[in-house]
Protein backbone atom coordinates (compact mmCIF):
# COMPACT_ATOMS: atom_id res chain seq x y z
CA UNK A 1 0.00 0.00 0.00
CA UNK A 2 2.79 2.41 0.92
CA UNK A 3 4.44 1.65 -2.42
CA UNK A 4 1.32 2.62 -4.34
CA UNK A 5 0.97 5.73 -2.21
CA UNK A 6 4.53 6.98 -2.68
CA UNK A 7 4.35 6.51 -6.47
CA UNK A 8 1.00 8.28 -6.54
CA UNK A 9 2.43 11.11 -4.46
CA UNK A 10 5.39 11.45 -6.78
CA UNK A 11 3.14 11.94 -9.82
CA UNK A 12 1.22 14.64 -7.97
CA UNK A 13 4.34 16.46 -6.85
CA UNK A 14 5.73 16.45 -10.33
CA UNK A 15 2.46 17.82 -11.67
CA UNK A 16 2.18 20.61 -9.14
CA UNK A 17 5.81 21.60 -9.74
CA UNK A 18 5.60 21.83 -13.51
CA UNK A 19 3.34 24.86 -13.86
CA UNK A 20 4.16 25.52 -17.54
CA UNK A 21 2.91 22.06 -18.38
CA UNK A 22 -0.24 22.52 -16.34
CA UNK A 23 -1.04 25.82 -18.04
CA UNK A 24 0.07 24.56 -21.46
CA UNK A 25 -2.33 21.65 -21.24
CA UNK A 26 -5.22 24.06 -20.68
CA UNK A 27 -4.56 26.03 -23.87
CA UNK A 28 -6.00 23.49 -26.25
CA UNK A 29 -9.30 22.94 -24.41
CA UNK A 30 -9.72 26.68 -24.02
CA UNK A 31 -9.18 27.24 -27.73
CA UNK A 32 -11.64 24.52 -28.68
CA UNK A 33 -14.18 25.83 -26.22
CA UNK A 34 -14.03 29.41 -27.47
CA UNK A 35 -13.54 28.78 -31.19
CA UNK A 36 -16.02 25.94 -31.60
CA UNK A 37 -18.40 27.01 -28.87
CA UNK A 38 -18.91 30.51 -30.18
CA UNK A 39 -18.17 29.64 -33.81
CA UNK A 40 -20.72 26.85 -34.23
CA UNK A 41 -23.10 27.97 -31.48
CA UNK A 42 -25.43 30.00 -33.74
CA UNK A 43 -25.59 27.27 -36.42
CA UNK A 44 -26.26 24.60 -33.79
CA UNK A 45 -29.07 26.70 -32.32
CA UNK A 46 -30.52 27.40 -35.79
CA UNK A 47 -30.53 23.66 -36.53
CA UNK A 48 -32.68 23.19 -33.45
CA UNK A 49 -29.99 21.64 -31.24
CA UNK A 50 -30.29 24.20 -28.46
CA UNK A 51 -27.36 25.72 -26.60
CA UNK A 52 -24.14 24.39 -28.15
CA UNK A 53 -21.91 25.38 -25.20
CA UNK A 54 -24.01 23.08 -23.01
CA UNK A 55 -23.46 20.26 -25.45
CA UNK A 56 -19.79 21.00 -26.00
CA UNK A 57 -18.61 21.61 -22.41
CA UNK A 58 -18.58 17.93 -21.29
CA UNK A 59 -16.72 17.01 -24.48
CA UNK A 60 -14.02 19.58 -23.82
CA UNK A 61 -13.65 18.50 -20.19
CA UNK A 62 -13.15 14.94 -21.43
CA UNK A 63 -10.59 16.22 -23.91
CA UNK A 64 -8.52 17.80 -21.14
CA UNK A 65 -8.68 14.54 -19.20
CA UNK A 66 -7.78 12.41 -22.21
CA UNK A 67 -4.61 14.20 -23.23
CA UNK A 68 -3.28 14.77 -19.72
CA UNK A 69 -3.91 11.16 -18.74
CA UNK A 70 -2.25 9.65 -21.79
CA UNK A 71 0.72 11.91 -21.34
CA UNK A 72 1.30 10.95 -17.70
CA UNK A 73 1.43 7.31 -18.78
CA UNK A 74 3.83 8.00 -21.61
CA UNK A 75 6.14 9.66 -19.08
CA UNK A 76 7.38 6.15 -18.28
CA UNK A 77 9.54 6.55 -21.38
CA UNK A 78 11.22 9.56 -19.83
CA UNK A 79 11.73 7.77 -16.56
CA UNK A 80 13.28 4.92 -18.47
CA UNK A 81 15.59 7.12 -20.50
CA UNK A 82 16.64 9.26 -17.56
CA UNK A 83 17.20 6.37 -15.25
CA UNK A 84 14.60 6.79 -12.55
CA UNK A 85 12.66 3.73 -13.68
CA UNK A 86 15.65 1.54 -12.76
CA UNK A 87 15.50 2.83 -9.20
CA UNK A 88 11.91 1.63 -8.89
CA UNK A 89 12.49 -1.66 -10.71
CA UNK A 90 15.35 -2.89 -8.50
CA UNK A 91 13.39 -2.14 -5.33
CA UNK A 92 11.99 -5.10 -3.37
CA UNK A 93 8.38 -4.40 -4.40
CA UNK A 94 6.18 -5.91 -7.07
CA UNK A 95 5.93 -4.32 -10.46
CA UNK A 96 2.18 -4.43 -10.24
CA UNK A 97 2.22 -2.08 -7.26
CA UNK A 98 4.54 0.29 -9.10
CA UNK A 99 2.32 0.24 -12.15
CA UNK A 100 -0.86 0.80 -10.14
CA UNK A 101 0.67 3.65 -8.14
CA UNK A 102 1.88 5.39 -11.25
CA UNK A 103 -1.36 4.93 -13.14
CA UNK A 104 -3.53 6.11 -10.26
CA UNK A 105 -1.24 9.11 -9.83
CA UNK A 106 -1.60 9.93 -13.52
CA UNK A 107 -5.37 9.48 -13.32
CA UNK A 108 -5.55 11.80 -10.31
CA UNK A 109 -3.53 14.44 -12.14
CA UNK A 110 -5.82 14.14 -15.18
CA UNK A 111 -8.89 14.39 -12.94
CA UNK A 112 -7.58 17.63 -11.45
CA UNK A 113 -6.89 18.91 -14.93
CA UNK A 114 -10.47 17.97 -15.92
CA UNK A 115 -11.83 19.91 -12.96
CA UNK A 116 -9.84 22.98 -13.99
CA UNK A 117 -11.32 22.71 -17.50
CA UNK A 118 -14.74 22.41 -15.86
CA UNK A 119 -14.13 25.72 -14.08
CA UNK A 120 -13.16 27.21 -17.45
CA UNK A 121 -16.44 26.10 -18.98
CA UNK A 122 -18.27 27.75 -16.08
CA UNK A 123 -16.44 30.98 -16.79
CA UNK A 124 -17.52 30.84 -20.41
CA UNK A 125 -21.18 30.44 -19.56
CA UNK A 126 -21.80 26.72 -19.11
CA UNK A 127 -24.23 25.84 -16.29
CA UNK A 128 -24.65 22.21 -15.12
CA UNK A 129 -28.26 21.07 -14.97
CA UNK A 130 -28.08 19.86 -11.38
CA UNK A 131 -25.61 20.36 -8.56
CA UNK A 132 -26.63 17.00 -7.09
CA UNK A 133 -25.25 15.19 -10.12
CA UNK A 134 -21.78 16.72 -9.83
CA UNK A 135 -20.36 13.76 -7.85
CA UNK A 136 -21.55 11.47 -10.65
CA UNK A 137 -19.76 13.70 -13.15
CA UNK A 138 -16.62 13.41 -11.03
CA UNK A 139 -16.88 9.62 -11.17
CA UNK A 140 -17.05 9.69 -14.97
CA UNK A 141 -14.09 12.06 -15.16
CA UNK A 142 -12.06 9.77 -12.91
CA UNK A 143 -12.89 6.51 -14.70
CA UNK A 144 -12.11 8.17 -18.04
CA UNK A 145 -8.81 9.34 -16.53
CA UNK A 146 -8.01 5.83 -15.30
CA UNK A 147 -8.67 4.38 -18.74
CA UNK A 148 -6.42 6.82 -20.55
CA UNK A 149 -3.68 6.82 -17.92
CA UNK A 150 -3.73 3.02 -18.28
CA UNK A 151 -3.53 3.37 -22.07
CA UNK A 152 -0.57 5.73 -21.66
CA UNK A 153 1.07 3.16 -19.36
CA UNK A 154 0.68 0.57 -22.13
CA UNK A 155 2.38 2.85 -24.65
CA UNK A 156 5.04 3.90 -22.18
CA UNK A 157 5.86 0.29 -21.32
CA UNK A 158 5.89 -0.87 -24.90
CA UNK A 159 7.83 1.96 -26.56
CA UNK A 160 11.51 2.59 -25.97
CA UNK A 161 11.65 6.23 -27.05
CA UNK A 162 9.46 9.15 -28.01
CA UNK A 163 9.77 8.69 -31.77
CA UNK A 164 6.33 7.15 -32.02
CA UNK A 165 4.70 9.78 -29.85
CA UNK A 166 3.45 12.02 -32.72
CA UNK A 167 2.08 8.92 -34.47
CA UNK A 168 0.10 7.97 -31.41
CA UNK A 169 -1.22 11.49 -30.98
CA UNK A 170 -2.22 12.03 -34.61
CA UNK A 171 -3.43 8.59 -35.58
CA UNK A 172 -4.94 7.37 -32.35
CA UNK A 173 -5.64 10.04 -29.76
CA UNK A 174 -6.98 12.69 -32.14
CA UNK A 175 -9.36 10.26 -33.90
CA UNK A 176 -10.49 8.89 -30.53
CA UNK A 177 -11.32 12.44 -29.52
CA UNK A 178 -12.99 13.61 -32.74
CA UNK A 179 -15.09 10.47 -33.23
CA UNK A 180 -16.32 10.22 -29.65
CA UNK A 181 -19.31 12.51 -29.82
CA UNK A 182 -17.43 15.17 -27.89
CA UNK A 183 -18.01 17.82 -30.53
CA UNK A 184 -21.21 16.73 -32.25
CA UNK A 185 -24.18 14.49 -31.51
CA UNK A 186 -23.86 10.86 -32.61
CA UNK A 187 -27.48 10.56 -33.69
CA UNK A 188 -27.91 10.68 -37.46
CA UNK A 189 -24.24 10.14 -38.32
CA UNK A 190 -23.14 7.74 -41.11
CA UNK A 191 -23.06 4.11 -39.99
CA UNK A 192 -19.26 3.90 -40.36
CA UNK A 193 -18.62 6.70 -37.91
CA UNK A 194 -21.26 5.37 -35.54
CA UNK A 195 -19.52 2.00 -35.57
CA UNK A 196 -16.18 3.58 -34.69
CA UNK A 197 -17.81 5.66 -31.96
CA UNK A 198 -19.36 2.54 -30.49
CA UNK A 199 -15.91 1.07 -29.72
CA UNK A 200 -14.31 4.35 -28.71
CA UNK A 201 -13.93 4.43 -24.90
CA UNK A 202 -14.15 8.20 -24.88
CA UNK A 203 -17.68 7.94 -26.35
CA UNK A 204 -18.88 6.39 -23.11
CA UNK A 205 -16.84 8.74 -20.94
CA UNK A 206 -18.23 11.82 -22.68
CA UNK A 207 -21.76 10.44 -22.85
CA UNK A 208 -21.83 9.64 -19.14
CA UNK A 209 -20.30 12.98 -18.27
CA UNK A 210 -22.82 14.78 -20.46
CA UNK A 211 -25.63 12.84 -18.86
CA UNK A 212 -24.44 13.86 -15.40
CA UNK A 213 -23.82 17.50 -16.26
CA UNK A 214 -26.69 18.29 -18.64
CA UNK A 215 -29.18 15.46 -18.33
CA UNK A 216 -28.82 14.61 -22.04
CA UNK A 217 -27.20 11.33 -23.03
CA UNK A 218 -27.13 9.16 -26.12
CA UNK A 219 -26.91 5.86 -24.25
CA UNK A 220 -27.76 5.80 -20.56
CA UNK A 221 -25.38 6.67 -17.74
CA UNK A 222 -25.59 3.14 -16.34
CA UNK A 223 -24.53 1.58 -19.64
CA UNK A 224 -21.80 4.20 -20.05
CA UNK A 225 -20.43 3.45 -16.61
CA UNK A 226 -20.40 -0.32 -17.01
CA UNK A 227 -18.78 -0.29 -20.45
CA UNK A 228 -16.20 2.36 -19.53
CA UNK A 229 -15.26 0.53 -16.32
CA UNK A 230 -14.85 -2.78 -18.14
CA UNK A 231 -12.69 -1.09 -20.74
CA UNK A 232 -10.60 0.53 -17.99
CA UNK A 233 -10.06 -2.82 -16.25
CA UNK A 234 -9.07 -4.40 -19.55
CA UNK A 235 -6.54 -1.70 -20.37
CA UNK A 236 -5.11 -1.87 -16.83
CA UNK A 237 -4.52 -5.60 -17.11
CA UNK A 238 -2.85 -5.14 -20.50
CA UNK A 239 -0.75 -2.34 -19.01
CA UNK A 240 0.20 -4.58 -16.12
CA UNK A 241 1.41 -7.30 -18.47
CA UNK A 242 3.38 -4.86 -20.61
CA UNK A 243 4.90 -3.13 -17.58
CA UNK A 244 5.98 -6.49 -16.17
CA UNK A 245 7.89 -7.18 -19.38
CA UNK A 246 10.02 -4.03 -19.31
CA UNK A 247 13.74 -4.84 -19.46
CA UNK A 248 16.35 -2.23 -18.76
CA UNK B 1 32.09 -16.29 4.09
CA UNK B 2 31.56 -15.34 0.45
CA UNK B 3 28.79 -12.81 0.01
CA UNK B 4 28.82 -13.11 -3.79
CA UNK B 5 29.41 -16.39 -5.60
CA UNK B 6 29.27 -16.57 -9.36
CA UNK B 7 29.75 -19.83 -11.23
CA UNK B 8 29.94 -20.44 -15.00
CA UNK B 9 27.85 -17.35 -15.70
CA UNK B 10 26.84 -16.79 -19.35
CA UNK B 11 24.68 -14.11 -20.96
CA UNK B 12 23.85 -14.18 -24.66
CA UNK B 13 21.90 -11.54 -26.61
CA UNK B 14 20.68 -13.02 -29.89
CA UNK B 15 23.90 -14.61 -31.01
CA UNK B 16 26.23 -12.18 -29.23
CA UNK B 17 27.85 -13.42 -26.02
CA UNK B 18 28.20 -10.50 -23.62
CA UNK B 19 29.34 -12.55 -20.63
CA UNK B 20 31.17 -15.73 -21.46
CA UNK B 21 31.43 -18.31 -18.70
CA UNK B 22 32.82 -16.31 -15.78
CA UNK B 23 33.26 -17.46 -12.18
CA UNK B 24 34.40 -15.48 -9.16
CA UNK B 25 33.73 -15.01 -5.47
CA UNK B 26 33.72 -11.96 -3.24
CA UNK B 27 34.33 -12.50 0.50
CA UNK B 28 32.15 -10.49 2.88
CA UNK B 29 33.54 -7.06 3.75
CA UNK B 30 35.85 -6.80 0.76
CA UNK B 31 36.15 -4.05 -1.82
CA UNK B 32 36.08 -5.75 -5.18
CA UNK B 33 36.91 -3.96 -8.43
CA UNK B 34 35.70 -5.12 -11.80
CA UNK B 35 37.80 -3.61 -14.57
CA UNK B 36 37.44 -3.77 -18.31
CA UNK B 37 37.19 -1.72 -21.50
CA UNK B 38 33.87 -0.45 -22.87
CA UNK B 39 31.58 -3.30 -23.84
CA UNK B 40 33.59 -5.90 -21.90
CA UNK B 41 30.54 -7.17 -20.00
CA UNK B 42 30.85 -5.28 -16.72
CA UNK B 43 27.42 -3.70 -16.69
CA UNK B 44 25.76 -6.87 -17.98
CA UNK B 45 27.30 -8.77 -15.06
CA UNK B 46 26.07 -6.17 -12.56
CA UNK B 47 22.59 -6.35 -14.07
CA UNK B 48 22.53 -10.12 -13.58
CA UNK B 49 23.81 -9.83 -10.01
CA UNK B 50 21.11 -7.26 -9.23
CA UNK B 51 18.11 -9.19 -10.66
CA UNK B 52 17.67 -6.91 -13.68
CA UNK B 53 18.69 -9.51 -16.27
CA UNK B 54 18.24 -13.27 -16.46
CA UNK B 55 21.47 -15.18 -17.06
CA UNK B 56 21.49 -17.52 -20.07
CA UNK B 57 23.17 -20.12 -17.85
CA UNK B 58 25.27 -20.44 -14.70
CA UNK B 59 24.50 -19.69 -11.08
CA UNK B 60 24.66 -16.62 -8.85
CA UNK B 61 24.38 -16.50 -5.09
CA UNK B 62 24.16 -13.13 -3.39
CA UNK B 63 23.95 -13.06 0.39
CA UNK B 64 22.86 -16.71 0.27
CA UNK B 65 20.01 -16.23 -2.23
CA UNK B 66 19.55 -16.70 -5.96
CA UNK B 67 18.72 -13.40 -7.72
CA UNK B 68 16.29 -15.12 -10.07
CA UNK B 69 14.50 -17.41 -7.61
CA UNK B 70 14.42 -15.18 -4.57
CA UNK B 71 14.29 -11.73 -6.10
CA UNK B 72 12.91 -9.90 -3.09
CA UNK B 73 15.47 -11.21 -0.60
CA UNK B 74 18.30 -10.34 -2.98
CA UNK B 75 16.91 -6.88 -3.70
CA UNK B 76 16.68 -6.10 -0.02
CA UNK B 77 20.30 -7.04 0.51
CA UNK B 78 22.03 -4.74 -1.95
CA UNK B 79 22.19 -1.06 -2.78
CA UNK B 80 23.18 0.16 -6.20
CA UNK B 81 24.54 3.26 -7.86
CA UNK B 82 23.92 2.95 -11.57
CA UNK B 83 26.27 4.09 -14.27
CA UNK B 84 23.71 6.66 -15.45
CA UNK B 85 21.96 9.06 -13.19
CA UNK B 86 18.78 7.62 -11.73
CA UNK B 87 17.38 10.34 -9.48
CA UNK B 88 14.11 12.17 -9.96
CA UNK B 89 15.13 15.70 -10.93
CA UNK B 90 11.78 17.18 -9.97
CA UNK B 91 12.03 15.98 -6.38
CA UNK B 92 14.27 17.33 -3.62
CA UNK B 93 17.25 15.44 -2.21
CA UNK B 94 15.21 14.53 0.86
CA UNK B 95 12.23 13.38 -1.21
CA UNK B 96 14.41 11.15 -3.35
CA UNK B 97 15.70 9.42 -0.23
CA UNK B 98 12.23 9.28 1.31
CA UNK B 99 10.91 7.61 -1.85
CA UNK B 100 13.69 5.05 -1.67
CA UNK B 101 13.10 4.40 2.03
CA UNK B 102 9.41 3.71 1.46
CA UNK B 103 10.11 1.35 -1.43
CA UNK B 104 12.57 -0.56 0.78
CA UNK B 105 10.13 -0.76 3.69
CA UNK B 106 12.32 1.24 6.08
CA UNK B 107 10.08 2.22 9.02
CA UNK B 108 9.15 5.88 9.32
CA UNK B 109 11.24 6.68 12.39
CA UNK B 110 14.30 4.82 11.20
CA UNK B 111 13.88 6.42 7.78
CA UNK B 112 13.95 9.93 9.18
CA UNK B 113 17.09 9.25 11.20
CA UNK B 114 18.88 7.36 8.47
CA UNK B 115 18.10 9.95 5.77
CA UNK B 116 19.61 12.61 8.04
CA UNK B 117 22.68 10.50 8.78
CA UNK B 118 23.27 9.71 5.12
CA UNK B 119 22.84 13.30 3.99
CA UNK B 120 25.42 14.35 6.59
CA UNK B 121 27.68 11.52 5.48
CA UNK B 122 27.80 12.70 1.86
CA UNK B 123 27.79 16.36 2.96
CA UNK B 124 24.49 17.31 1.38
CA UNK B 125 22.52 18.10 4.52
CA UNK B 126 22.46 21.83 3.71
CA UNK B 127 20.90 21.11 0.34
CA UNK B 128 18.31 18.60 1.50
CA UNK B 129 15.31 20.68 0.41
CA UNK B 130 16.69 21.69 -2.99
CA UNK B 131 15.39 20.15 -6.18
CA UNK B 132 17.88 17.67 -7.59
CA UNK B 133 17.77 19.38 -10.98
CA UNK B 134 19.81 22.20 -9.48
CA UNK B 135 22.58 19.80 -8.34
CA UNK B 136 25.95 19.37 -10.06
CA UNK B 137 27.01 15.97 -11.38
CA UNK B 138 29.16 15.32 -8.32
CA UNK B 139 26.36 16.21 -5.91
CA UNK B 140 23.96 13.90 -7.72
CA UNK B 141 26.49 11.08 -7.47
CA UNK B 142 26.91 11.65 -3.74
CA UNK B 143 23.16 11.68 -3.28
CA UNK B 144 22.91 8.39 -5.17
CA UNK B 145 25.51 6.87 -2.89
CA UNK B 146 23.52 8.07 0.13
CA UNK B 147 20.41 6.52 -1.40
CA UNK B 148 22.14 3.22 -2.14
CA UNK B 149 23.13 2.96 1.54
CA UNK B 150 19.83 4.06 3.06
CA UNK B 151 18.37 0.61 3.71
CA UNK B 152 21.55 -0.85 5.30
CA UNK B 153 22.47 -3.12 2.39
CA UNK B 154 25.02 -5.93 2.76
CA UNK B 155 26.52 -5.19 -0.65
CA UNK B 156 26.87 -1.88 -2.44
CA UNK B 157 27.19 -2.03 -6.24
CA UNK B 158 28.77 0.96 -7.92
CA UNK B 159 28.85 1.02 -11.71
CA UNK B 160 31.54 3.55 -12.70
CA UNK B 161 30.83 5.78 -9.70
CA UNK B 162 33.45 8.40 -10.57
CA UNK B 163 32.85 8.68 -14.31
CA UNK B 164 32.92 12.28 -15.48
CA UNK B 165 33.70 13.78 -12.08
CA UNK B 166 36.56 16.12 -11.17
CA UNK B 167 39.52 14.76 -9.14
CA UNK B 168 38.31 16.45 -5.92
CA UNK B 169 34.90 14.80 -6.10
CA UNK B 170 36.43 11.49 -7.09
CA UNK B 171 38.70 11.61 -4.07
CA UNK B 172 35.77 12.39 -1.80
CA UNK B 173 33.72 9.56 -3.17
CA UNK B 174 36.50 7.05 -2.62
CA UNK B 175 37.06 8.26 0.90
CA UNK B 176 33.32 7.78 1.62
CA UNK B 177 33.53 4.29 0.26
CA UNK B 178 36.65 3.42 2.22
CA UNK B 179 35.05 4.82 5.35
CA UNK B 180 31.91 2.93 4.84
CA UNK B 181 33.68 -0.31 4.28
CA UNK B 182 35.37 0.28 7.63
CA UNK B 183 32.38 1.42 9.71
CA UNK B 184 29.42 -0.49 8.28
CA UNK B 185 31.31 -3.64 7.26
CA UNK B 186 29.70 -3.40 3.88
CA UNK B 187 30.95 -5.28 0.83
CA UNK B 188 31.60 -3.01 -2.14
CA UNK B 189 31.55 -4.19 -5.74
CA UNK B 190 32.50 -1.54 -8.27
CA UNK B 191 33.49 -1.11 -11.89
CA UNK B 192 35.75 1.64 -13.17
CA UNK B 193 38.03 2.78 -15.97
CA UNK B 194 40.39 4.51 -13.58
CA UNK B 195 43.03 1.88 -12.87
CA UNK B 196 44.88 3.98 -10.38
CA UNK B 197 41.74 4.36 -8.25
CA UNK B 198 41.05 0.66 -8.38
CA UNK B 199 44.60 -0.09 -7.33
CA UNK B 200 44.35 2.28 -4.41
CA UNK B 201 40.95 1.25 -3.08
CA UNK B 202 40.29 -2.37 -3.96
CA UNK B 203 41.28 -5.48 -2.00
CA UNK B 204 40.71 -7.59 -5.06
CA UNK B 205 40.61 -6.82 -8.77
CA UNK B 206 39.26 -8.80 -11.72
CA UNK B 207 39.96 -7.71 -15.28
CA UNK B 208 37.29 -8.68 -17.80
CA UNK B 209 37.37 -8.41 -21.57
CA UNK B 210 35.15 -9.82 -24.31
CA UNK B 211 32.98 -11.33 -21.58
CA UNK B 212 35.82 -13.35 -20.01
CA UNK B 213 37.79 -12.77 -16.83
CA UNK B 214 41.42 -12.44 -17.92
CA UNK B 215 42.99 -12.30 -14.49
CA UNK B 216 41.98 -11.89 -10.87
CA UNK B 217 43.76 -11.13 -7.57
CA UNK B 218 45.05 -8.41 -5.28
CA UNK B 219 46.38 -5.36 -7.19
CA UNK B 220 50.03 -6.15 -6.33
CA UNK B 221 49.58 -9.76 -7.29
CA UNK B 222 48.30 -8.71 -10.71
CA UNK B 223 51.33 -6.53 -11.35
CA UNK B 224 53.62 -9.41 -10.44
CA UNK B 225 51.72 -11.88 -12.59
CA UNK B 226 51.81 -9.67 -15.68
CA UNK B 227 55.31 -8.35 -14.99
CA UNK B 228 54.14 -4.72 -15.24
CA UNK B 229 54.78 -1.68 -13.07
CA UNK B 230 51.26 -0.33 -12.78
CA UNK B 231 47.74 -1.70 -12.92
CA UNK B 232 47.16 0.39 -16.03
CA UNK B 233 50.01 -1.36 -17.83
CA UNK B 234 48.72 -4.71 -16.65
CA UNK B 235 45.29 -3.76 -17.99
CA UNK B 236 46.65 -2.70 -21.38
CA UNK B 237 48.87 -5.75 -21.71
CA UNK B 238 45.83 -7.98 -21.13
CA UNK B 239 43.19 -6.14 -23.12
CA UNK B 240 45.31 -4.69 -25.93
CA UNK B 241 45.54 -1.12 -27.15
CA UNK B 242 42.78 -1.09 -29.77
CA UNK B 243 39.99 1.44 -29.43
CA UNK B 244 36.53 0.15 -28.54
CA UNK B 245 33.66 1.64 -30.51
CA UNK B 246 30.12 1.65 -29.29
CA UNK B 247 26.94 2.61 -31.12
CA UNK B 248 24.99 5.67 -30.05
CA UNK B 249 22.62 4.54 -27.35
CA UNK B 250 18.91 5.11 -27.48
CA UNK B 251 19.48 7.66 -24.76
CA UNK B 252 21.54 9.85 -27.07
CA UNK B 253 18.70 9.76 -29.54
CA UNK B 254 16.31 10.54 -26.72
CA UNK B 255 18.24 13.64 -25.74
CA UNK B 256 17.80 14.81 -29.29
CA UNK B 257 14.08 14.22 -29.41
CA UNK B 258 13.67 15.80 -26.01
CA UNK B 259 15.19 18.98 -27.33
CA UNK B 260 12.71 18.87 -30.20
CA UNK B 261 9.85 18.42 -27.80
CA UNK B 262 11.24 21.03 -25.47
CA UNK B 263 10.74 19.43 -22.08
CA UNK B 264 12.75 20.31 -19.00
Amino acid sequence: MSTIYILWLRQLKRYVRSKPRMVGALGQPLLFLVALGFGFGPIYAKAGGGNYIDFLAPGIIAMGVLFTAVFTGIEIIWDRQFGFLKETLVAPVSRMQIMIGRTLGGATVATIQGLIVFLMTLAIGFRPASVLMLPVALVFIFVTAVFFAGLGTCFGSYLEDMQAFPLIMNFLMMPLFFLSGSLFPLAGLPAGIQAVAAVDPLTFGVDGLRGALTGMSHFSMGIDFVILSLMALTVLSIGRALFARIQI
Amino acid sequence: MNIIEVKDLVKKFDGFTAVDDISFTVPEGQIFAFLGPNGAGKTTTIKMLTTLLHPSSGTITLNGADPMKDQEAVRRSFGIVFQDQSLDDELTAWENLEFHGVLYHVSKELRRKRIGDMLHFVELWDRKDDLVKHFSGGMKRRLEIARGLLHHPKVLFLDEPTLGLDPQTRNHIWSYIKNLNGTEKITVFFTTHYMEEAGRVADQVAIIDHGKIMIQGAPDELKTKTGTKSLEDAFLSLTGRDLREENASSKDQMRKSQRVWGRR
